[in-house]
């Protein structure tokens, strides 16, 4: 199920311009680490080379490597399109198919790795919801459009059709962002229910939340506009958080910038 | 429980309004235009429907199922039947060339294509909206009714028992509906394009990375996400083309070979449509027999306005699925 990510020496580019540069990471299965730098350090980017997102914007080219465990993501016989059925994303602004029924939703993935039978649908669609602690709040209208629930409904509907397809790690970019403070408890608690079963990434602006879900926390940063960003540190989230090896993350930390 | 007494309030004063000659005068003009389109409208629906009214009373036949337009006959004898058919038939032709093909194509532009050669497709489009439709229908009597001889044949001879595509007299020149149909596509093919193509580059990205991000393909983003964000835009955008393939006028005059046969073999050079038969009447009608034109006219609004109503209800039907509300 979870697995290992082994980043060595990856650049990614829009174009010509290098967004970030050289960056080398590992992190563990079943842990949450977090990912948090001023805007524009890359962070987000980065979180998209790890599912093969980055490619899809126009521009998008990668250097380097990433392994899953002994399987490198940018080996030349990889499909991209099999990358992201392993590797699920959860986006800033929730993002449920405004056409579908929440059931259809949480289903799309499953349908795409060709599941058609409905009692294996149902049943993996009510486990999914459980799993992103909304079946209780839907159960009753799962036939009715993913896009008349709550921003953080949504949002969890988002992870739920994630986590349906049984990625072996999950990727999060900025989840709570554009979520009240209600619906950002909701999402964290969930994210330390589901660290038992998936390696998670997760991307935030917001450095109480990095230190209240992750195990790991790297810091990004940049030396100035237009120039590439750079990972400064990465270490357990306790450690940064009270004694950050590096001077500009103390800096960050303690509100001096960003 | 406590109550909360509400003080005792002066009656509200009126708010002192300063009218801004400005304002006045946008205000009246606007209601102005909104006001005169109305009456343009009514006039319009008066006009014909007196007109149409008069003429259809003294028709000696029935207006809806006579095949023959003899409003000059004493007593006249004139009806719909055969124009109707061809009308609506010849427009089915052309959307069901049409639509699949301006979807391909608008697809293709914004997803497929790179961007310069999609650049160049939509410009191109453009100009076949531009070619003014005598012209469509020269090039169609000159350059497609003879080119099309080969394939009139060769349906009648291989799907001549589905008696849709039988051909009566083989020799006959490929003056038909079916003609008509396929040129119609052409002339309703860029605007279909065109505005299925702003639909498309509408639906958001952010459903678009939804797709992605499950491991779907291309094809397959393009189903789960932009084919059914794009649904309503692109109905609508098939109801402009059968407006126009419905109206046109000129080149349909042009191809077909009018006589007044209702007949199922479309490849039959036969029939006639709405616009078709007014612009061929209207020169040598007497006062009766434009009125008789007219009456056709009149159906063919109607038969426009229950198109566009039809439209408007399947788009309402899924509305609260539609990306409207996203």
């Amino acid at each position: 199920m979870a697995k290992r990510i082994d980043v060595s020496g990856l650049s990614a580019f829009y174009g010509t311009h290098r967004a970030i540069d050289d960056i080398s990471m590992t992190v563990e299965p079943r842990s949450v680490t977090a990912f948090i730098g001023p805007s524009g350090c890359g962070k987000s980017t980065f979180l998209r080379t790890l599912n093969r997102m980055h490619e899809v914007t126009p521009g998008g080219r990668v250097e380097g490597k990433v392994m899953l465990d002994d399987e490198n993501l940018y080996g030349s016989s990889v499909d991209p399109v099999t990358v992201r059925r392993t590797v699920g994303m959860v986006f800033q602004r929730p993002n449920p198919f405004p056409t579908m029924s929440i059931y259809d939703n949480v289903a799309a993935g499953l349908r795409l790795n060709g599941v058609r039978k409905k009692g294996e649908l149902d049943s993996i669609v009510e486990k999914s919801l459980k799993g992103a602690n909304l079946w209780n709040e839907v159960k009753d209208r799962l036939n009715k459009p993913g896009s008349g629930l709550s921003g953080g409904q949504q949002q969890r509907l988002c992870i739920a059709r994630a986590i349906a397809v049984e990625p072996q790690v999950l990727l999060m970019d900025e989840p709570c962002s554009a979520l009240d403070p209600i619906s950002t408890l909701a999402i964290e608690d969930l994210i330390g229910e589901l660290k038992t079963r998936f390696t998670i990434v997760i991307v935030t602006h917001n450095m109480q939340q990095a230190a209240r879900v992750s195990d790991r926390t790297a810091f990004f940063n940049l030396a100035g506009v237009g120039q590439p960003g750079k990972l400064i540190e990465i270490d357990d989230t306790e450690r940064i958080f009270s004694n950050p090896s590096v001077q500009a993350t103390e800096d960050y930390i303690s509100g001096r910038f960003g | 429980m406590t109550t909360v007494e509400t003080p005792p309030t002066a009656p509200p004063r009126k708010a002192a309004t300063v009218t801004r000659p400005g304002d006045r005068i946008f205000s009246g003009l606007s209601r102005g235009a909104g006001i005169l389109l109305l009456v343009v409208m009514a006039a319009i629906a008066v006009f014909l429907t007196v007109r149409a009214v008069s003429a259809i009373s003294k028709d000696h036949g029935n207006f809806l199922t006579t095949f023959e337009w003899t409003p000059s006959l004493n007593p006249p004898v004139f009806g719909i039947a055969v124009l109707a058919y061809g009308t609506v038939v010849s427009s089915i032709i052309a959307m069901l060339i049409a639509v699949p093909i301006s979807l391909g194509i608008a697809l293709f532009i914004t997803h497929y294509a790179p961007r310069r050669l999609g650049g160049i497709i939509a410009y191109v489009i453009d100009l076949l909206a531009a070619v003014p439709s005598i012209v469509y229908g020269l090039w169609g009597a000159l350059f497609l009714v003879p080119h099309l001889k080969g394939l009139n044949l060769w349906l009648d001879d291989y799907l001549s028992w589905t008696v849709i595509f039988h051909k009566s007299d083989p020799n006959s020149a490929a003056r038909s509906l079916l003609t008509v149909g396929i040129l119609l596509a052409i002339m309703i093919l860029p605007i279909i394009t065109n505005v299925s193509r702003e639909v498309i580059n509408q639906v958001p990205k952010m459903h678009q990375e939804a797709a992605l991000a499950l491991g779907a393909t291309r094809w397959e983003v393009i189903r789960l996400s932009v084919l059914p964000f794009a649904r309503s835009g692109v109905i609508s955008a098939s109801m402009l083309g059968l407006g126009r393939a419905l109206g046109e006028t000129m080149a349909v005059a042009t191809v077909l070979s009018a006589s007044p046969v209702l007949s199922a073999h479309i490849l039959d050079p036969v029939g006639g449509t709405f616009s078709q038969n007014i612009v061929a009447k209207f020169g040598e009608a007497d006062e009766f027999g434009r009125d008789a034109l007219i009456a056709s006219g009149l159906v063919l609004f109607v038969i426009t306005l229950l198109v566009n109503g039809a439209a408007r209800l399947i788009i309402a039907r899924r509305k609260e699925y539609s990306g409207a509300n996203a």
